[in-house]
């Protein structure tokens, strides 16, 4: 009985654990609330992916009232593979984050980050499951508000700045989607997903609809940090709690991602958004802009949160440029990388953390000699670093694969030399961390190893990016089934 | 504020009737217009009515923050909880015709708990904002001791953004 | 319909765009809060505006009336409304810490601040 009901649970289970985090108020309570509430988001969501992957799509109504008029829940196998990245990776950095954010986080606020937290991944979770356009926009910001709120929990006071700047850019941001979907509104009279798809060919050709289009591009581009709508993310992501980091750096820029491909794909068709709106060379362009003019700008970084954070910029771009291909392999190879991506900013984060945990810094000089005092530490940041270079048996290679085979379908010679040539640069910018972590002598003083309660989940992110590097073979599966489903093929 | 006699003598009769009027629109709300947002509001303005003519010591004592924050909570879990019971009785997450044995008693009370649950959360809210906001110069001013106090009086007067308060 | 006649839209388009050059021009960071605000503002108005059918009354149920307003878009924007509350105090909670920690409320002033430059 109850497994009719897993879609409604998947968001609600956070949303009711969330206020009773603040009234237990207890830290360690709280974290083990928090803990237990995100696995029990994972399996769901595992189940939810099952589910899809060999019955085909769930629809929920809320309420009970049927799918036009009421909000209805959809998961096919895009958003269910979206969902299982988001909670997985949500409760993965949930082990770790116990000793962190009490390192790093005054005492009394301990509670309000898993407050926050789980906010944010009921509002994570519920824009991906939900098929009704408007309440994408209530839980948008759910997940934007306790975004900003764990992000000014940092313990640096430019934290409170980053979060504002977040504020105001992801306000606009979040604005210009209700515009979109109150353009879209006036011209269907609809919200529902599916309807919208069905009825907007009708009025496709008119301003309006190219107006509202252009709105939630926007707006979904500035919430995704796509180039150069990006300026908040850097900030954002440096003066964050480590743990918080690692959680938003591998969701938050993701479930931006899916709303894009949903509304390009699904809710308008493949043939309006990127032809007729000729988004397929604006993203084109701007996706090769990002992977070169980012991951310069993270080469010449001093402090190496704000390199990954760069680097993440780059990433996207990674997506968009799959995104932009509108093939099944572009698509595949977003997708993957979504998965991919999160794995390996997951895996860096984390590793960096450790290196807060000891070191209380994570300037590039201070990192000097890291690699011999803290050996697995450094062992994991070079791993997720090789995998966001692209080497084999990574993850990292299976995504940059995807997208060359992609660019190859299109014989597209001259892209996919891009994509090898801005791997280099991803080279240049993780070797000047293991340069100064290996090769240059450690100041004096003694640093002890990271705690297991850091190491462990740090390495099971790493072991994850390995693993799904070698045996590819499921989420290759699973992307080109959700690349299918959009494409509408299957 | 002890000179303020007419402020206190008129806040004192519209406060009840502030309430009041909340409730009336919380719960007339099935039939008019109204409901849990509007009502909150009311009700959360009455009691910044209160804080505003009696000060905030007084009114921390009428409602304790921990008792507002704790509401403001309990809110949000009233609102999920009927949710969770349309569950166990059969139906879908909110679906009210499944909590009592006619269904359209049970839109009817699944509406009204719906909005109460709104109603309280955005009432009690409100009153936190208030209390964060009001409170947090009291917090600042006796963390810098009682002796700076009038240091840092003058400072926010030197300030240029305390100016055009 | 004539362009006069979708004033209300020029007045929405007028909102939106004075609060989004506020947000962008001022370097107050209260003053941006306000941009903010009234950029949020416009929205409202555009949603409240789609709702109006031309001679339709208050959609209150009573027995002689057959036209009324839609009222999904007011219902709708009463969410936004409510949303837009939450990041004011959001907003304005994080400027009074800005305030504590940077000892201003400028933009200007906080970036040159000692350890604001990377």
């Amino acid at each position: 009985m109850i497994s009719a009901h897993l879609p409604a649970l998947q968001v609600v289970i956070p949303l009711l654990a969330a206020p009773a985090c603040v009234v237990i108020r207890q830290f360690t309570a709280t974290w083990l609330l928090a803990l237990s509430v995100s696995w029990i988001s994972f399996f769901i969501a595992l189940s939810l992916l099952w589910q899809t992957f060999h019955l085909g799509t769930i629809s929920y109504s809320l309420g009970g009232w049927a799918a036009p008029w009421g909000i209805e829940y959809r998961v096919d196998v895009v958003n269910a593979f979206v969902l299982t990245i988001v909670s997985g990776i949500s409760s993965v950095v949930l082990l770790y984050a116990k000793e962190s954010i009490e390192q790093e986080t005054h005492i009394k606020r301990i509670h309000l980050v898993y407050t926050g937290w789980l906010l944010c991944l009921t509002g994570l979770l519920g824009i991906t499951i939900t098929g009704d356009v408007f309440n994408v926009f209530v839980f948008l910001e759910i997940s934007s508000l306790s975004s900003y709120l764990l992000v000014s929990l940092g313990p640096d006071r430019r934290a409170l700045t980053a979060a504002f700047q977040y504020l105001v850019m992801g306000t606009i941001g979040a604005t210009f989607i209700l515009i979109g979907v109150g353009l879209l509104y006036m011209m269907t009279g609809t919200l529902n997903m599916a309807d919208l798809a069905q009825r907007i060919p009708e009025v496709e050709h008119t301003t309006t609809v190219h107006a509202g289009f252009a709105f939630l591009v926007l707006g979904i581009s500035l919430k995704a940090a796509v180039f150069p709508l990006h300026y908040w993310l850097p900030n954002a992501y440096t003066f964050a709690p480590s743990a918080v980091t690692a959680f938003l750096a591998g969701t938050a820029t993701k479930v931006s991602i899916y709303l894009l491909l949903r509304f390009f794909f699904d809710i308008f068709s493949e043939t309006f958004s990127l032809r007729t709106m000729r988004l397929d060379v604006i993203l084109l362009i701007l996706g090769v802009i990002a992977i070169f003019s980012m991951s310069l700008v993270a080469v010449y970084q001093q402090n190496v949160k704000r390199m990954l954070a760069y680097s993440s910029v780059a990433q996207v771009g990674y997506m968009v440029i799959g995104i932009s291909l509108a093939t099944a392999t572009g698509l595949t190879a977003g997708i993957i990388h979504l998965f991919n991506h999160a794995l390996m900013k997951g895996a860096l984060f984390l590793a960096l953390g450790c290196i807060v945990y000891r070191l209380n810094s994570v300037e590039l000089k201070d990192l000097a000699g890291a690699g011999r005092r803290m050996p697995w530490t450094m062992a994991a940041f070079v791993v997720g670093g090789l995998s966001l270079i692209g080497v084999p048996a990574t993850v990292g290679f299976i995504s940059k694969w995807y997208l060359v085979l992609a660019a190859l379908e299109r014989d597209w010679w001259w892209l996919a030399f891009m994509i090898v040539a801005s791997s280099l640069l991803a080279v240049l910018y993780i070797w000047r961390v293991v340069e100064t972590a290996y090769f240059k002598a450690a100041p004096a003083g003694h640093i002890k190893e990271a705690p297991l309660s850091l190491l462990l989940p740090t390495w099971i992110l790493v072991a994850a990016n390995i693993y799904f590097g070698i045996n590819a073979v499921d989420t290759v599966n699973f992307a080109k089934r959700a690349a299918d489903q959009l494409l509408g093929v299957f | 504020m002890e000179h303020h006699i007419v402020l206190r003598v008129v806040a004192k009769l519209l406060i009840p009737i502030i309430l009041l009027f909340a409730l009336y629109v919380q719960f007339h709300g099935d039939y008019g217009p109204g409901g849990g947002f509007q009502a909150g509001v009311i009700f959360g303005a009455g009691f910044i009515l209160y804080a505003l003519i009696f000060g905030l010591q007084t009114t921390k004592q009428v409602i304790s923050p921990s008792f507002v924050h704790g509401m403001s909570g309990a809110g949000v879990l009233l609102y999920a909880g009927v949710g969770v019971i349309s569950l166990f009785r059969g139906g879908n997450y909110l679906d009210y015709s499944v909590l009592l044995s006619d269904p359209v008693h049970g839109q009817h009370l699944g509406i009204m708990l719906i909005e109460l649950g709104v109603g309280i959360t955005v009432a009690f809210v409100m009153v936190s904002l208030f209390y964060a906001f009001a409170g947090y110069r009291q917090i600042e001013l006796r963390k810098q001791g009682s002796t700076k106090q009038n240091d840092v009086a003058q400072a926010s007067d030197a300030d240029p953004n305390g100016k055009r308060q | 319909m004539s362009t006069i006649g979708l004033y209300n839209y020029w007045i929405v388009f007028f909102l939106m765009m004075s609060g989004l050059y506020v947000v962008i021009v001022s370097t107050n960071l209260i003053k941006k809060i306000i941009g903010l605000n009234i950029f949020q503002t416009s929205v409202f108005i555009f949603y409240i505006s789609i709702g109006k059918v031309r001679g339709g009354t208050a959609p209150i149920l009573a027995d002689d009336i057959t036209l009324y307003s839609n009222p999904l878009p007011h219902v709708l924007i009463l969410t936004a409304i409510v949303v837009g509350v939450a990041t004011t105090a959001l907003g304005l909670a994080l400027i009074v810490r800005i305030h504590t920690a940077f000892n201003s409320v400028d933009e200007e002033q906080i970036y040159t601040s000692k350890d604001s430059r990377d």
